[in-house]
C-alpha cells in the first residue's frame, strides 16, 4: 500500500514537471532554433527573398559583404556610434546620478522626470526627435544667427551620428542614472564623510572613493550600453532612415544607416534575403564576443571577491 | 590647532555651500532639456500646420485647435487609435502572463531536479540571450508561414502568434531570473506540503507560485516596457496594414500617410505616450525598481 502510494507518486511528479517544461521549450525550439538553423542555411544560399529559388551558394555572400562599401559604412557607423554613445550616455547619467543623490531640493522630482524618456518607444520618440531637428532646432539656429545650426543636423552626414547620440542620450541615460544611484546609494555614507573630514575635496572623493566603489554597476551599465547602442534599430529608423547620402569608397552609402537597419534593408528594400541573412550571423558573432568579454570579466571579478 | 581645524571646517561649509547651490542649479537646467520634447509635442499639438510652417518655434495661437486636432487624429481610420490600443493590451498583457507563469515553471522544475539534463538546458536558455532578434527574423517568417499552413492555424498576422513569439524571445531572460531567486526557496516548504498530500502541480501553484512575488515586479516591467514598445517583431509578423496593429505600427503607419503635418504626427505621438506615461505616474517607484533590478541581475 505505501509502496503503491509512492509509486504513484512519482509518476505524477514526473509527468507534472515534464508538462511544465513543455511550453517554453516548444517556444523555445519553435521561435529561436529552428529560425536559427533555417538562417544560417539561408545565409549559405542565393534567395532573394521573393521567388522560390533557391541555390547553394557557399561562402558567396560573407565574401561579398566584406567588399560591400554599404555594408562596411554601416559597420564603421556603428562602431562610431557605439563608442560616442556609450561615452556620452553613462557620463551623463554618473552626472545626473552625483545631481539627484546630493541634498538638492526635489531630487525625487528630478529623478522620476530623467527617466521619463525610457518609458517610450523608439518609433515615437524618433518621430519627435526628427520633427525637433528638422524644424525646431533650425528655426532657433536662425533666430540666433547661428551657422550651425541654421540647417538642419540630421540631413548633413557629418553631424548625423552626432544628432543620433543626442537622442540615445536622452533616451537612455535617465535609466543608467538610476542603476548609478542604486549604486551610490549601497554605499555607507561614513565613509564619504570621513573623507572629508580628512580634507578631501568633493571631486577627490568622487573619483578615490565613490568610483571605485562603484566598479560593478559601471560593468554593467557599460555593457548594457554597449549592446544596446549596437543593436539600435528603431529610433535610426523613425528618425533619420538611414539618410542622407553620403560617398564611401568611391561610392554612395546611407550616412546613418546602422547595422541593424542596413541587414533590414538589405533583405526587403533590395530584396537581397540571403545577403541579409548572411550580414545578420555577422552581427550575431561580435555580440557572441562582446558577451564572452563581458563574461569574462565578471568571472575575474568574483575571484577578486 | 583647534583653531586650523575649525577653519577647514568652516571652509568645507562654504565649499558645500556653494556645491549644493550648484547642483541646485544644474538639476533645473537638465529638468528643463529632459522635458522639452515634450512640451514641444504639447505646444505643437495645439498649432495648425500653417503657423508651424509660418515659424516653428512658437507658442499655439488659439488652443482650441488642441482639440480639434486630437479629434482629427483620434478619428482618423488609417492610425485608428483605440483599435491600436486594444491591439497593444491584448498583446502586452497576454504575453506577460503567459511569460511570467511558462517560465516561472520551467524554473522551477529546472531547480528542483538537479539532473544534467536539466542544467543543459538551463544552459542553452542562458545562451540563447545572445541571439540577436536580426539572425532570426528572415527566417521566422517564413518558417511561421509554412507552420501556421501545416497546422491550420494563423500564426501570422494575429494576436496568438505574436504573443507565442514573444513567448520564445522573453522566456530566456525570464527563466534566469526566476532560476536564481527559485534557487533561495527552502526545499522544506516544499516537502512539508509534500507529505501532506499536496500534488507536484500543486506544491507550485499554492506554495511555490506565491513565494516568487518579489520577482514578478522585475519580470513583469521588462517585458512589458519592451513588448509594449517593440516595433519589429510586431511589423514582421503583423504586416503594416494588417487587421492587428500594435501602437508603435500605428505611429510609424500614420506618420507614412501624414508626411510633414508635424501637428498632427505630434498628436499622435501624444496618443501613444500617453498610456505609458499615466501608467508611470502610478507605478513609477516598482517601474524603477524592476528596470534596475533587471539590469543588476
Amino acid at each position: 500500500m505505501e509502496k503503491q502510494k509512492l509509486f504513484y507518486g512519482r509518476r505524477e511528479r514526473k509527468i507534472t514537471e515534464f508538462l511544465f517544461l513543455v511550453p517554453t521549450v516548444l517556444a523555445f525550439l519553435l521561435v529561436i532554433i529552428v529560425p536559427f538553423i533555417i538562417g544560417i542555411y539561408y545565409s549559405f544560399t542565393d534567395w532573394d527573398g521573393v521567388n522560390a529559388a533557391k541555390n547553394v551558394v557557399g561562402l558567396a555572400n560573407y565574401r561579398a559583404i566584406f567588399t560591400e562599401p554599404g555594408f562596411l559604412h554601416a559597420f564603421l557607423t556603428t562602431v562610431l556610434f557605439t563608442l560616442f554613445n556609450v561615452i556620452a550616455v553613462n557620463v551623463a547619467a554618473f552626472l545626473m546620478a552625483l545631481l539627484v543623490t546630493s541634498n538638492v531640493k526635489g531630487r525625487n522630482l528630478y529623478r522620476a522626470g530623467f527617466f521619463v524618456p525610457n518609458l517610450i518607444g523608439g518609433i515615437v520618440l524618433g518621430s519627435i526627435w526628427q520633427f525637433i531637428f528638422s524644424s525646431i532646432l533650425p528655426a532657433v539656429g536662425k533666430a540666433l544667427g547661428w551657422g550651425w545650426l541654421s540647417a538642419s543636423l540630421i540631413t548633413n552626414p557629418k553631424t548625423v551620428v552626432g544628432a543620433m547620440v543626442t537622442v540615445n542620450t536622452w533616451q537612455y541615460a535617465g535609466y543608467i542614472m538610476m542603476i548609478y544611484v542604486a549604486s551610490i546609494q549601497g554605499i555607507s555614507q561614513q565613509v564619504m564623510e570621513a573623507a572629508s573630514v580628512d580634507g578631501a575635496t568633493y571631486w577627490t572623493r568622487v573619483f578615490k572613493i565613490l568610483m571605485p566603489l562603484m566598479a560593478n554597476a559601471f560593468t554593467i551599465s557599460l555593457f548594457l550600453t554597449l549592446t544596446n547602442s549596437f543593436k539600435m534599430y528603431d529610433v535610426n529608423l523613425a528618425l533619420t532612415n538611414g539618410g542622407p547620402t553620403t560617398l564611401f569608397m568611391g561610392k554612395p552609402v546611407q550616412a546613418s544607416e546602422l547595422l541593424a537597419l542596413n541587414i533590414y534593408n538589405t533583405a526587403f528594400k533590395y530584396s537581397k534575403m540571403a545577403l541579409g541573412q548572411a550580414k545578420a550571423v555577422i552581427f550575431f558573432v561580435v555580440l557572441v564576443v562582446v558577451s564572452l568579454v563581458q563574461v569574462s570579466i565578471n568571472k575575474s571579478k568574483e575571484v577578486e571577491m | 590647532m583647534s583653531q586650523n581645524a575649525l577653519d577647514i571646517v568652516g571652509q568645507n561649509k562654504a565649499r558645500q555651500k556653494r556645491l549644493s547651490i550648484l547642483a541646485e542649479i544644474g538639476c533645473i537646467l537638465l529638468f528643463i532639456l529632459f522635458m522639452m520634447p515634450f512640451f514641444i509635442v504639447l505646444l505643437n499639438s495645439a498649432r495648425t500646420n500653417a503657423e508651424i510652417i509660418n515659424s516653428a518655434v512658437g507658442m499655439p495661437e488659439n488652443w482650441a485647435n488642441f482639440k480639434e486636432n486630437i479629434v482629427a487624429v483620434w478619428n482618423n481610420p488609417t492610425f485608428n487609435f483605440l483599435k491600436a490600443l486594444k491591439d497593444s493590451v491584448i498583446i502586452t498583457v497576454l504575453s506577460l502572463a503567459i511569460i511570467s507563469v511558462c517560465s516561472a515553471m520551467t524554473a522551477w522544475v529546472l531547480v528542483r531536479n538537479k539532473t544534467k539534463w536539466s542544467t543543459a538546458l538551463f544552459m542553452m536558455f542562458v545562451a540563447a540571450m545572445v541571439i540577436p532578434f536580426q539572425v532570426v527574423m528572415f527566417p521566422l517568417i517564413t518558417w511561421f508561414k509554412d507552420l501556421g499552413d501545416f497546422l491550420h492555424l494563423p500564426l501570422l498576422r494575429s494576436h496568438g502568434g505574436l504573443v507565442f513569439a514573444y513567448l520564445g524571445f522573453g522566456e530566456s531572460m525570464t527563466i534566469f531570473i526566476f532560476h536564481g531567486f527559485v534557487k533561495n526557496i527552502p526545499l522544506e516548504i516544499e516537502e512539508a506540503a509534500d507529505i501532506d498530500g499536496c500534488s507536484r502541480a500543486g506544491t507550485f501553484f499554492r506554495i511555490v507560485f506565491p513565494l516568487l512575488q518579489p520577482v514578478f515586479v522585475t519580470v513583469l516591467v521588462l517585458n512589458g516596457l519592451w513588448i509594449w514598445n517593440d516595433y519589429l517583431l510586431p511589423l514582421l509578423l503583423l504586416g503594416s496594414n494588417g487587421e492587428v496593429r500594435t501602437i508603435p505600427l500605428a505611429v510609424q503607419g500614420f506618420i507614412g500617410s501624414f508626411v510633414k503635418q508635424w501637428n498632427l504626427i505630434m498628436v499622435s505621438t501624444l496618443l501613444a505616450m500617453l498610456p505609458i506615461i499615466i501608467l508611470y505616474i502610478f507605478a513609477q517607484k516598482y517601474i524603477v525598481q524592476g528596470m534596475v533590478e533587471g539590469a543588476v541581475k
